[in-house]
């Protein structure tokens, strides 16, 4: 009897053990895991162009991740992507004056959107407009824009015009200065 | 049904098992020409022969797990080869079998080994499981040994662990298959002197597969002599002891030659050689 | 059939036998709901199959998970993408590696058990004793452990996955100074729970079924002597190796 004990003991705890590998490949490697955020409130941006942006990208301040992109659509009349953002609900002390931006992680990497804080003394609230946008930079563009040498092209954001935007642009190289 | 023929058994009101006109051929050898055999009920009936004439060929009909070319298995009144999977399996649990190499469950206790049939088949109280295991058990010698493992027992105390199990059902029928065998004589004995008491205690019907002429000879009530295919004799122990018949002689006075060739078929020895016959 | 063995050709041998094992499963399916009066039997196997399994499976998870970590690393790095280790990590053992080294660690480590037990009921005439008792072996020896093998493959597999992303995050992490949230959020946005680890679960439940037919097969209808024991075990490994590939392949290429 105690034996069969024990081996019920150890079926179990293995089943169990296999389950729970399960639920952490699933909720914690996967994109269950961007899923997850508890409390979260959404921002809306607009873009002219979002490159390779997805559902469930990353949104990052200063590279970390506050929340992800979980809207995409094209606006019909103006014919701009409005993407809305949600950010977890801990990360609620963003300007309202902040910029966003579509990146590349690396050179080949997934596009991401970034958020350049401002110095507002007012914070973003659910359902706020980012109005500073950055839209995504195509490498055809940056290169079309070199050959051709300097010209300005329709890559640039349609809140102010960067044209000095360069391919490997860091956040904090983006000069927010427009709106001061 | 049952035609009269030259080698009609002694005792052929009530048999429990009787079988007539047995044929069958495993690959190319023809096993069995012609068998006739009836098994009366509450009696131990012999089957004895020359190893390779298929005695155990004939357990397996009896059981079912292997069916006739032509003829017939009638067991308990039924025909064997025409009744479904249920019937058999029904008829099964009423067979006690024992197996030469005893053939316990190796992951199982003695005790669990003789309960299996019970917990297989019947949903018993755990209580009454245990008394009937050790009654079993007691009537073997063994019940000491209920808590081992088999492979810690002799193969003397298996045999006997086996048979606690072919009874444990109350069985209509034990078949021996080769009871006897790599067993010593304190071991053979006490596995003759429990054939015999469930014999004589419980009257279950028994099949002795031996080559144990003298443990046979005290027990059996009568035994069928199985050679080339076929019922070479058959009566009670005396009356095969006293027998005229090559086979019977052979076998029993255990001749190294004589209908049971000691060479195996060859072609001739001298030709084989290259003595007979043009060389060049 | 008889005639194409006769021939004696590798072939009509080899085809002969997929015939009997495919016979050989129909029998099983049709014995599974009579083995769910054995479901001590089946919960046994579990244990013995797949709870034994675990320690081979999990310590080969880590170093597999390890290696890749170290070789990936160095692939990407030539191209500037280290950042997508985890992703590359994960997705390459959810879809392939995972699956596949496990069914092969589990035909060497629970399959040749599986056979040698079944070989050498057959040997004892432990099953011949059970078919005499009117209990049917395929349902309470075979079936048992087919079910077994189905429900602890994929188990097995998730563990080996488990083990490896753990093993990849040491070396690429730990070792070689990528950054932690790098590391997880591109393995996040990038590996879906649908394509790719049910994906995973999908082939590492057939792989398990694939197995545990074969050496059920091959312990079923072994000669009952220590040689045959021997070769069976020995067959399971192959057959079901090559099994375990040849159906990964089809597979995938199913479910791309």
């Amino acid at each position: 009897m105690a034996q069969r004990q024990s081996f019920q003991i150890g079926t179990g705890l293995f089943i169990l053990l296999g389950f729970a590998a399960l639920g952490y490949l699933a909720t914690q490697t996967s994109s269950l895991a961007n899923y997850r955020e508890g409390a979260s409130y959404a921002l809306k941006a607009r873009f002219t162009n979002i490159g390779q942006l997805k559902l469930r990208a990353p949104v990052k301040v200063a590279g970390v991740r506050v929340g992800s992109v979980s809207g995409i659509q094209l606006e019909a009349d103006k014919l701009d992507a409005l993407v809305t953002l949600s950010l977890d609900k801990r990360f609620d002390k963003i300007p309202d004056d902040s910029a966003a931006a579509v990146f590349t992680s690396g050179l080949l990497g997934d596009q991401y959107v970034a958020i350049q804080p401002g110095g507002s003394p007012d914070m973003f609230k659910n359902g706020d407009e980012v109005v500073l946008t950055q839209s995504s930079m195509q490498l055809e563009e940056l290169i079309g824009k070199y050959l051709v040498g300097g010209d300005a092209g329709k890559g640039g954001d349609k809140a102010a015009a960067k044209p000095e935007a360069k391919p490997d642009a860091k956040p904090d190289a983006t000069p927010p200065n427009d709106k001061k | 049904m049952s035609k009269p023929r030259d080698l009609q058994p002694a005792i052929p009101t009530d048999a429990l098992i009787s079988i007539r006109g047995l044929r069958t051929r495993l690959g190319d050898k023809l096993i069995f020409d012609g068998v006739d055999l009836d098994i009366p009920r509450g009696k131990i009936t012999a089957i004895m022969g020359p190893s390779g004439t298929g005695k155990t060929t004939l357990l397996r009909h009896i059981t079912g797990q292997l069916g006739p070319d032509a003829g017939e298995v009638m067991v308990d009144g039924q025909n064997i080869a025409r009744i479904g999977r249920e019937a058999l399996f029904d008829l099964r649990e009423r067979i006690g079998y024992l197996f030469q190499n005893s053939a316990l469950l190796t992951d199982f206790s003695v005790f669990e080994n003789v309960a299996f049939p019970l917990r297989q088949h019947l949903k018993l109280p755990e209580e009454l499981i245990r008394n009937i295991v050790l009654t079993k058990l007691q009537a073997v010698g063994l019940r000491g040994a209920a808590e081992l493992m088999p492979a810690e027992l002799s193969g003397g105390m298996m045999r006997r662990v086996a048979l606690a199990r072919a009874i444990v059902r109350d069985p209509m029928l034990i078949i021996y298959d080769e009871p006897f065998v790599g067993l010593d004589p304190i071991a053979l004995n006490q596995i003759l002197k429990l054939i015999r008491t469930l014999n004589q205690t419980l009257g279950i019907t028994s099949i002795l597969v031996a080559h144990e002429l003298a443990a046979v000879s005290r027990i059996a009530d009568q035994i069928y002599l199985l050679a080339a295919g076929k019922i070479a004799a058959h009566g009670t122990p005396d009356d095969l002891a006293r027998g005229e018949t090559p086979w019977t002689k052979q076998f029993f006075s255990g001749e190294a030659d004589g209908p049971v060739p000691f060479h195996y078929p060859a072609p001739d020895y001298a030709t084989q050689l290259g003595l007979v016959g043009a060389k060049p | 059939m008889s005639a194409v063995r006769k021939a004696n050709l590798p072939l009509g041998e080899g085809i002969a036998q997929i015939g009997a094992c495919g016979i050989f499963l129909f029998q099983i399916l049709r014995a599974i709901p009579r083995s769910l009066r054995h479901l001590r039997e089946t919960v046994r196997q579990v244990y013995f199959v797949g709870a034994m399994s675990l320690v081979i499976i999990m310590t080969c998870g880590l170093f597999i998970g390890m290696v890749l970590g170290l070789q990936l690393y160095h692939t990407l790095s030539i191209f500037g993408g280290t950042a997508a280790l985890g992703t590359v990590v994960a997705l390459s053992l959810y879809r392939e590696l995972g699956p596949v080294v496990t069914a092969l660690l589990f035909a060497g480590r629970a399959g040749t058990s599986i056979t040698a037990e079944i070989g050498l009921m057959r040997a004892t005439d432990q099953l011949d004793a059970m078919e005499m008792m009117a209990v049917d072996p395929m349902a309470y020896v075979v079936a048992p452990r087919f079910l077994a093998g189905i429900i602890v493959m994929p188990l097995l597999a998730c563990v080996f996955n488990a083990l490896g992303i753990l093993g990849a995050h040491l070396v690429g992490v730990s070792w070689l100074g990528l950054d932690n949230g790098t590391f997880w959020s591109n393995m996040t946005s990038n590996v879906d729970v649908w394509d790719d680890i049910l994906n995973g679960v999908w082939k590492s439940t057939a792989f398990g079924a694939v197995i545990t037919l074969i050496a059920t097969y091959q312990g079923y209808t072994t000669p009952p002597t220590s040689e045959g024991v021997a070769y069976a075990t020995t067959r399971t490994v192959v057959f079901s190796s090559i099994a375990t590939l040849v159906l990964d392949f089809i597979m995938t290429a199913f479910l791309m």
